[in-house]
């Protein structure tokens, strides 16, 4: 083809412009792609390094560990024990069902979580690592750790769990941890974000419950890199967390474990306490529960079977339980009558069995009564008639007064679950809160421990421990908290010499002296010989019907109208060191249920160990040998010699 | 003296045609790539394969192309442009038929030793015919009804095809190209402008059409209009490619993070990161710095590319060098708008870095074709 050059010039000239045009549209287009790429690079470089940074670090919590408990002698009640799992990764295990067929030669798997490992296997992305068992032995898990090649994907892992090693016996003092529920999570005010880690545990009940942000520590953080369906890439850097606080109690595993066995299947409380400091050495509830189950989440019939047994082994006794204290408050109405100068020991009231007043008749335990009784002799032998007389005189006042100077009615507070506050009424009280007028014989039922007034076992120690001592004890369950010891607070009382010692010397009377209540359960050794008071405290009404027939004994009742067995003492009694207070729920008279068990507790105390039978009294020898050897006492443990965080 | 005689007697020959090549165009071209095979590396996690390996390889055959296509002259492709460009529709109807499917589109045919994607050859025919036919018309008649009709044709044909695979962003290249093309030649600037009122109704039609039974995109085509016009309201779904791709960029700051140190790349975060994203990485790792050195190496290319092309004063020569400069323009201008959020988010490689075989020889290709123009132009 031929062509005139007016043409091509023509043609070129025209490309040429439009070329330029264009080129110069591309030359700005390259500039706003320029101007773009400034802008995200380098005006906002900042905000996008932080979220590139956000994309790509995960923060991890790292649960601390938490704090041991021991008693005051270093022994371990709560540690922290190696927990063996092994898990599964399903990316690396390959054939799962046959990798699991050879896991269950080695390890009995229950068909229920192999299905749950393999729902959730299925569910997650296949590098999530998969609980398969968890708690296992040590030889399961050396014989997977053995196996290991021919068990690709499965590895063994290592967690803290909660153990207590004395089982029972601190159930209702240590309590035990569980992991958070619901409601904890509510109830908290700001909330740990420790408490969202999975399977994290905090204290439910106890001592574990009550110091909870004390032993459980801090969290420490571990930053992650993750890509972007998750997997973790590596570790960048971590921070350990600071663990919890060790708590040191004022309690003895030896005496608690004698305790509890010495208890047995009885439905009781015991309570020991220094009367100098208010240690409490013991404080055993019977029937009591392994706290381990818990920890591992109970099942089902382990729990109903606890919650339906009469004997109430989940209730802790010596501080929820409250009780009518019966003839063991009588000492606080003959002190209020001695220190109001209302009565005269050497004055007698005759006593027939029984008392008339505003028109009812009040009765004395002894249906043919006492005679004439002098303040010895009403405490020695337990007359009700004698405090219907004198607790009149004094008027509910001025007992109330002086039991709560002596602690009861009071609460006390230690670091447990659910602590009882008792009552110690007044007229005020009762107006108040049955909407009727105080009568004279509800303060001639006072007199005798009964009616309104309520006390627990750790009460009635605390009185005891005053009586003993003349100081205002407090009780003292804590004795250190990461090694600084909690204030001792015991002031003087101040309580009437002449007046404390001659109850004194009554409660000496009442389980060293013949026709003394206690007196089948006095000590033979000289210098451990305890001063205490039986109570009996009645359930339930007897009716004039009963009283005309006669009265039931105990033993033909059944078990949960029979009556609260008490006694509360301390040894030696012309030297107090120790308080006891033991408390047989339905255990029929404080004399013959509970004054034995006191009394060889007391003698543990005072001996460090289980009493030798010299202390005893040469008849009973034989028959508490035989009593004491039947006891399954666990071995004296030894302190732990490093506070292992493990 | 004829014309084809003054040409075949100012010519070069032979070997000689190889000291009359565009070798400044060669080794910006050359560094281009260097800066893909460096990026393919990278985003292995420091490994040859599976990426940066096989990229060199067809690198180094496409130069070859290159070569030979440079040294054959250009009146020869102006003769085969008709040929070119009825082969490449062929090849795109039996993608029709016989395409496997990827990405949820048919896009290419398997030959065995690569898989061809006949849309990306259709970008370079396109451009060839047209410039043979603006070549060929006289200039009086190019603003003439009859005369834009048939260019109009030509480019609606390949259009069709490509949207049916569906491959929106391959089509409005074409069309982008083709318009190019016209524009050059001197159609009138009325028709640019009936054409752009029209491109605005038919892109109302198109968003108008969403939901109804005559709905002229597909879904995901409709989610990525929406996710482009608003990225945050979906950041873990449709809005992830762009969201990421913006945080992989920003990161980068100045001078990047370091090679092979993007932990957007390295993560996983970026998707396509060795293909239509792999920009981001490379911004990523090094910075605003990597980024402008990267497309000033493209402006170069272009710019080297219209020089030749309005210094040669052979019609078809000319037209092919400018619309071929174009087309390279429009690859890396649509993909870095796209992955810095400028532009919805369409399938378009990043010109010889991205990894695919398709893209790379059919580029080295149309860069043979300019090198021919350059070498065999009247002088």
């Amino acid at each position: 083809m031929k062509r005139p050059g007016r043409d091509t010039e023509e043609s070129t000239r025209r490309i040429s412009r439009r070329g330029l045009i264009l080129g110069a549209a591309q030359v700005g287009f390259v500039g706003l792609l320029a101007a773009r790429m400034r802008h995200l690079q380098v005006n906002q470089a900042d905000q996008f390094r932080l979220l590139a940074e956000e994309n790509r670090i995960n923060i991890r919590l790292i649960p601390p560990a938490r704090g041991l408990i021991f008693d005051r002698n270093g022994v371990a009640l709560a540690e922290n024990r190696q927990n063996y799992r092994i898990v599964m990764v399903r990316e690396e295990a390959g054939d799962v069902d046959e990798v699991l067929a050879r896991v269950q030669k080695l390890v009995a798997l229950p068909p229920a979580d192999i299905e749950r490992a393999r729902r959730e296997m299925a569910r997650r992305s296949p590098f999530v690592p998969v609980t398969l068992a968890d708690r296992l032995e040590w030889e399961e898990v050396a014989a997977v750790a053995v196996n290991a090649p021919a068990l690709p994907g499965v590895t063994a892992e290592v967690g803290l769990s909660r153990h207590y090693p004395l089982q029972s016996d601190f159930a209702h003092v240590v309590g035990y941890v569980g992991p958070v529920s619901d409601y904890d999570l509510e109830r908290l005010e700001d909330p740990d974000p420790l408490l969202q880690i999975p399977n994290f545990q905090i204290g439910k009940y106890g001592v574990e419950a009550k110091l909870e942000t004390r032993l459980r520590g801090q969290a420490g953080t571990k930053r992650i890199e993750v890509n972007a369906v998750g997997r973790v890439m590596r570790e960048l850097d971590r921070k350990d967390g600071i663990p919890g606080d060790d708590v040191q109690l004022t309690v003895d595993h030896g005496l608690q474990n004698f305790t509890q066995a010495r208890m047995g299947a009885e439905s009781a409380a015991t309570i020991v306490m220094d009367v100098n400091n208010g240690d409490i050495l013991a404080m055993g509830s019977s029937p009591s529960f392994d706290p381990n189950k818990f920890v591992r989440g109970i099942s089902v019939p382990d729990y109903r079977a606890l919650t339906e047994n009469e004997r109430r082994p989940l209730a802790g006794k010596p501080v929820q339980g409250l009780y009518p204290p019966g003839s063991t408050f009588k000492m606080v109405v003959a002190l209020a009558a001695l220190e109001e100068g209302l009565v005269d020991p050497e004055e007698t009231v005759w006593c027939p069995g029984h008392l008339d007043r505003a028109g009812r008749r009040f009765h004395c335990w002894r249906r043919g009564g006492h005679g004439h009784v002098s303040l010895i002799d009403s405490i020695k032998q337990s007359c009700d008639v004698y405090y219907y007389d004198i607790a009149e005189r004094v008027g509910i006042d001025k007992i109330t007064a002086m039991a709560q100077r002596l602690g009861l009615g009071l609460r006390h507070d230690l670091p447990l679950s659910g602590i009882a506050e008792g009552l110690t009424p007044t007229k005020s009280w009762k107006e108040r809160r049955r909407g009727a007028a105080w009568v004279v014989g509800d303060t001639l039922n006072a007199g005798i421990g009964q009616g309104f007034v309520l006390a627990s076992p750790l009460q009635l120690a605390v009185m005891t421990a005053r009586l003993a001592s003349d100081r205002a004890v407090v009780p003292r369950l804590v004795k250190s908290v990461d090694g600084v010891e909690t204030p001792v607070s015991a002031p003087p009382l101040g309580l009437q010499p002449e007046a404390l010692a001659l109850v004194r010397q009554a409660m000496f009377a009442v389980s060293n002296e013949r026709r003394g209540t206690a007196y089948g359960s006095r000590i033979d050794a000289e210098a451990l010989r305890m001063a205490g008071k039986t109570g009996t405290s009645q359930v339930r009404n007897i009716t004039t019907e009963e009283r005309r027939q006669g009265v039931f004994r105990n033993e033909d009742l059944p078990w949960n109208r029979r009556d609260h067995a008490l006694f509360v003492a301390f040894a030696p009694h012309d030297a107090p060191r120790y308080a006891v207070t033991v408390v047989v729920e339905h255990g029929g008279g404080g004399s013959t249920a509970a004054a034995p068990i006191a009394r060889d507790v007391l003698l543990y105390a005072l001996h460090g160990g289980v009493p030798p039978l010299e202390s005893y009294p040469s008849g009973q020898r034989r028959e508490i040998g035989d009593m004491l050897d039947s006891l399954e006492l666990r071995a004296p443990q030894r302190p732990s010699p490093v506070r292992s965080r493990a | 003296m004829s014309y084809l005689e003054y040409k075949v007697k100012t010519v070069p020959s032979g070997l000689r045609k190889v000291l009359y090549l565009n070798w400044a165009l060669i080794l910006l071209i050359a560094a281009a790539a260097g800066f893909g095979f460096l990026m393919l590396y990278s985003v292995a996690g420091g490994t040859m394969d599976p990426w940066a390996d096989p990229q060199m390889k067809r690198f180094a055959l496409g130069l070859v192309l290159m070569l030979i296509v440079a040294f054959v002259p250009i009146w020869f492709w102006r003769n085969m442009a008709a040929l070119a460009y009825g082969v490449s529709m062929l090849l795109l109807l039996a993608v029709e038929f016989m395409g496997s499917v990827g990405m949820g589109a048919q896009r290419w045919i398997d030959l065995g030793f690569m898989r061809l994607q006949p849309s990306e050859l259709t970008k370079i025919t396109l451009v060839m015919i047209l410039a043979a036919y603006y070549d060929w018309l006289d200039i009086k008649k190019v603003s003439r009804p009859l005369f834009v009709m048939l260019p109009l044709l030509l480019i609606a044909l390949p259009m069709a095809l490509v949207l049916r695979q569906p491959d929106l962003g391959t089509a409005l290249l074409l069309a982008a190209g083709g318009g190019t093309m016209m524009f050059l030649a001197g159609v009138s600037w009325i028709y640019f402008a009936a054409v752009i009122a029209l491109g605005g109704g038919a892109v109302a039609a198109v968003l108008m059409s969403r939901g109804t039974p005559w709905q002229l995109l597909k879904d995901y085509q409709f989610r990525r209009i929406d996710t482009f016009l608003d990225p945050a309201s979906d950041p873990l779904g449709a809005g992830y490619h762009i969201t990421q791709s913006k945080i992989a960029l920003g990161s980068g700051g100045w001078t990047g993070r370091g090679f092979m140190q993007g932990t957007q790349s390295r993560l996983n975060f970026l998707p396509e990161k060795h293909t239509d994203f792999i920009f981001t990485t490379l911004a990523e790792e090094f910075g605003f710095l990597g980024g402008i050195s990267l497309l000033s190496l493209y402006a170069l290319i272009v710019v080297l590319c219209f020089v030749s092309g309005l210094r040669n004063r052979d019609r078809f020569a000319s037209l092919l060098t400018l619309g071929l400069g174009t087309t390279f323009f429009l690859f890396f201008a649509v993909n870095m708008s796209m992955v810095m959020g400028l532009a919805p988010v369409v399938g378009v490689p990043l010109p010889l870095i991205s990894y695919g075989g398709s893209a790379m020889l059919v580029l080295l290709v149309a860069f043979g074709l300019v090198q021919s123009a350059h070498i065999h132009r009247p002088r």
